[in-house]
C-alpha cells in the first residue's frame, strides 16, 4: 500500500531517523526550523494565491452603502459566480490608501474610492491597473463624461468604473433652521455665531478647504487668498462641537440632536430623512460635487475583478445598489431608464451631463494635499 | 561541551521563543520604525529612502508637537490621578472583604469582555444630548433643556478613566493583599487609631502597587488615540492622534514615525525612572 507523501509523513519519516540514530539532534531540530521557517514565509502568499480564484476583497465606506452593495450586488454575484466577495470598509480614501500601502501586493483588489483626486493619488502611487474593456461591457451604459476624466489621468487606459456620484452640501436640522434661512445664508450658515455648539464638520481637510473657500467667496477649484480660507476654517473650529470622522458618527450627530447643521454626504442625508428625520439638504452655489468609482489596485486578479465590474454595472444591479445606499448612478439616464425613484435622489443630474455639479480639480487639490492636510492637521487642534 | 557550559545554556535555550518573538514582533518593528523616521515623504505621497534629519528637527523643534505632547502627558497626569483616587477605596475595599472577594475582582474583569471601543463610544449614549442622564434630569425636573456634556476634555479624561481604573485596582489590590494584617493589629495595639494605622502602615506599604497603577495607567493613557477621536471635541487631540494623522490622513510615515519615537523616548524614560526607584517587579506582580 502506498502512503500519501503529506507534511505529516515527512515529519515522521524525518524523526524515525532521528530515533534510529542516522540523524543527531542538532541536525533533526535543524530540518524542523526550516521546515518552520519555509511554511512561515510562505504562508501569507500562499493565502493571496489561493484566494486569486475564488475570491476578490471589495472595500468601501461601511454604513448603508456597504449594505446596499452587499445586498444588491456581492450575494447575487457570489451566487452566480461562486466567487466570494470579502468586503471590508474604511472611513476615508487618505486612511485606506495608507492601508494599501501597508499591504501585499493582491491582499486588496477593489476600492469604492472617491473624487477622480483619489484616482488621481493612487495612479501616481503606482497602484492603478489596467482593465481590459471588453471584459467589461456594461462601461458603454456609464456617463461618457465620468469615464474621460478618469481616462485623462491615467493616459486613455482606465483602473476604474465609475459607479455612482452625489455631493457634500449642507446638511441641517428643520426644527431649529428654516429652509429659507438656509437659503439665504448657505455656506456661511456653518459660521453662524448663534449656532455654536450646534455646529459640525467632516474631519478632511478638502472639504474644509472647499466650503472655507465658498464663505470667503473664492472659487472653491482656485482660491488665491488661502489665509482667508485658513481664517474661515479657524473660526468654523471655534463653533464646531466635533469634526465627524464617518457617515455613520454623522447620521448619529444629526439624529441625536447633538448638532443642527454641518455638511453631508447626499446619500446618508437621504437615508436620514427616509428615516423619517426632518434634516433637510441643499447644495450651495458651487456645491462639492464627487464621484465614486471602483478602482482596482494593481496585483489584483484582474479576470475576477472585471467580471464584478461589469456584474456591478449591469443596470438592474447598479439601479438596485444605487436605490439601496441612496447615490445615484453613473449610468446614463439618456440611455437606461432608471426607474421612479432615482431621479428623486439628491444630486441627480438627468441630463446625464453632470454641468449642474462642480467636480474637484485633481491638479489643484493633489498639488496643495502635502501642505493642506498638515496644515489643517494644526488648524483643527486650536493653530 | 561541559556540564557548566550546557547547564549556562540552558536559560537561553528555554528563553529563546520568547526572545525571539520579542525581537521578530517588538524589536525588528522598532527598527523599521527607525530607519522610516529619517526618510523624506515626496509630494505624491511616495518615501524618498535617505538619512533625514528633516523628520526629527521638526519634531523636536516644532512648538506646536511640544505643547500637544505636554497636554497629553497633563491629561494623562489628571487620568491618573483620578485613577488613583478613586481605585485606591475599590482596591482596599476588595483586598479587606470577606467571602466575595473572587466575586468583586471578576466584576473588576467583566468590563475587559467588552471591546474598548464600545465601552468608550457608551458615553456617547449616556451623556448624550439624547442620552440616559439628559433623559433623566429632564424627566426629574431639574433642567429645561438638555445640558451639553460631551465631547471636551472632561469626557475626554472620563472615558480614560472608565478604561484605566481596573488597571489601577487591581494593582493596589494586589500590593495590599502582600500586606500582613498583623502589622495594623499590632499598630493598633500600640495605640494608633485605625486612621493612623492606615496612614503610617498600610499606605507606605502600598505605595509600590499604588505606584505601578499610575506607571501603568500613565504609559497607557498618553498612547491612547481613540478615547480622544470618540470623546473629544475639536480642539483635545492627544499625541497619538498626531502619530495617526501623520501616518494615516496625511500618508507621511516618516514623520509618523519620528512622533512615535518621540512617544516612546517620553514614556519610556518614565518607565525607566521608575524602574531606577521602584524596580518592574511590582508591575509584573500586579499584571499577573
Amino acid at each position: 500500500m502506498t502512503q500519501k507523501m503529506d507534511n505529516t509523513t515527512r515529519y515522521e519519516r524525518l524523526r524515525e531517523r532521528y530515533m534510529n540514530g542516522d540523524i543527531d539532534r542538532r541536525g533533526f531540530l535543524g530540518l524542523i526550523g526550516a521546515a518552520g521557517l519555509a511554511y512561515g514565509v510562505q504562508t501569507p502568499f500562499a493565502k493571496y494565491a489561493h484566494a486569486a480564484a475564488d475570491q476578490v476583497r471589495f472595500d468601501g465606506w461601511g454604513g448603508v452603502v456597504s449594505e446596499a452593495f452587499r445586498q444588491y450586488a456581492f450575494d447575487p454575484y457570489t451566487k452566480k459566480t461562486g466567487i466570494t466577495v470579502v468586503d471590508g470598509t474604511f472611513g476615508g480614501g487618505d486612511e485606506y490608501l495608507s492601508r494599501v500601502k501597508a499591504s501585499q501586493p493582491g491582499e486588496y483588489n477593489i476600492a469604492h474610492l472617491s473624487g477622480v483626486f483619489d484616482y488621481a493619488r493612487y495612479h501616481g502611487l503606482g497602484l492603478s491597473s489596467e482593465l481590459n474593456e471588453d471584459n467589461i461591457p456594461n462601461l458603454q451604459f456609464v456617463i461618457p463624461k465620468l469615464v474621460d476624466v478618469f481616462r485623462g489621468v491615467s493616459g486613455g487606459a482606465l483602473s476604474c468604473v465609475p459607479y455612482d456620484y452625489g455631493t457634500t452640501g449642507l446638511a441641517y436640522n428643520r426644527k431649529y433652521i428654516s429652509d429659507e434661512r438656509m437659503q439665504e445664508m448657505g455656506a456661511n450658515i456653518l459660521l453662524d455665531e448663534s449656532l455654536k455648539g450646534k455646529i459640525a464638520g467632516w474631519s478632511d481637510w478638502r472639504t474644509r478647504m472647499w466650503y472655507a473657500s465658498l464663505q470667503t467667496d473664492q472659487d472653491p477649484n482656485g482660491a488665491t487668498d488661502t489665509d482667508a480660507c485658513w481664517d474661515a476654517i479657524r473660526k468654523h473650529r471655534d463653533l464646531s462641537l466635533k469634526y465627524w470622522g464617518s457617515g455613520a458618527e454623522l447620521m448619529s450627530l444629526l439624529a441625536e440632536e447633538e448638532i443642527y447643521v454641518t455638511e453631508g454626504w447626499s446619500g446618508r442625508i437621504y437615508a436620514l430623512q427616509e428615516q423619517g428625520h426632518d434634516i433637510g439638504y441643499m447644495d450651495p452655489p458651487n456645491g462639492f460635487g464627487w464621484q465614486e468609482c471602483l478602482f482596482v489596485i494593481k496585483g489584483s486578479p484582474m479576470e475576477p475583478c472585471e467580471e464584478l465590474l461589469n456584474f456591478m454595472l449591469a443596470p438592474e444591479t447598479s439601479i438596485a445598489v444605487a436605490e439601496g445606499q441612496s447615490y445615484p448612478p453613473a449610468l446614463d439616464p439618456t440611455k437606461v431608464d432608471l426607474g421612479s425613484k432615482i431621479p428623486n435622489l439628491p444630486a441627480f443630474d438627468a441630463s446625464g451631463t453632470l454641468d449642474g455639479l462642480t467636480f474637484a480639480d485633481p491638479t489643484y487639490w493633489n498639488g496643495h494635499e502635502a501642505e493642506w492636510s498638515k496644515m489643517f492637521g494644526r488648524v483643527q487642534k486650536g493653530y | 561541551m561541559s556540564v557548566e557550559a550546557r547547564e549556562a545554556r540552558q536559560p537561553w535555550i528555554l528563553l529563546s521563543p520568547a526572545l525571539g518573538a520579542v525581537t521578530l514582533l517588538l524589536f525588528v518593528p522598532l527598527l523599521f520604525i527607525l530607519v522610516y523616521s529619517f526618510w523624506l515623504r515626496t509630494a505624491t505621497g511616495a518615501d524618498l529612502a535617505g538619512f533625514y534629519l528633516d523628520n526629527w528637527q521638526e519634531a523636536l523643534s516644532d512648538p506646536f508637537y511640544r505643547d500637544i505632547l505636554l497636554g497629553t502627558l497633563r491629561i494623562a497626569a489628571i487620568t491618573t490621578l483620578v485613577c488613583a483616587l478613586m481605585g485606591y477605596p475599590a482596591a482596599y475595599f476588595i483586598a479587606r472583604s470577606r467571602g466575595n472577594k473572587a466575586i468583586l475582582l471578576l466584576l473588576l474583569m467583566l468590563p475587559f469582555w467588552i471591546s474598548y471601543i464600545i465601552r468608550t463610544m457608551s458615553w456617547i449614549n449616556i451623556l448624550g444630548v439624547s442620552g440616559g442622564l439628559n433623559t433623566f434630569l429632564i424627566a426629574v425636573g431639574l433642567v429645561d433643556e438638555p445640558i451639553q456634556m460631551l465631547y471636551n476634555q472632561t469626557t475626554v479624561i472620563l472615558g480614560l478613566v472608565h478604561f484605566l481604573l481596573p488597571f489601577m485596582v487591581l494593582n493596589i489590590y494586589v500590593s495590599l493583599e502582600g500586606i500582613d494584617t498583623n502589622l495594623e493589629d499590632a499598630a493598633n495595639s500600640l495605640g494608633a487609631t485605625r486612621w493612623q494605622s492606615f496612614l503610617q502602615v498600610t499606605l507606605p506599604l502600598s505605595l509600590p502597587g499604588l505606584a505601578a497603577g499610575g506607571l501603568l495607567c500613565f504609559v497607557l493613557g498618553a498612547g491612547t488615540y481613540i478615547t480622544p477621536l470618540v470623546l473629544g471635541g475639536p480642539r483635545d487631540a492627544m499625541f497619538a492622534n498626531l502619530v495617526f494623522e501623520a501616518i494615516i490622513t496625511q500618508l507621511n510615515w516618516p514623520l509618523g514615525s519620528a512622533l512615535s519615537l518621540m512617544l516612546l523616548v517620553v514614556l519610556g524614560a518614565l518607565v525607566l525612572i521608575y524602574n531606577r526607584y521602584l524596580g518592574m517587579a511590582q508591575l509584573m506582580k500586579g499584571l499577573g
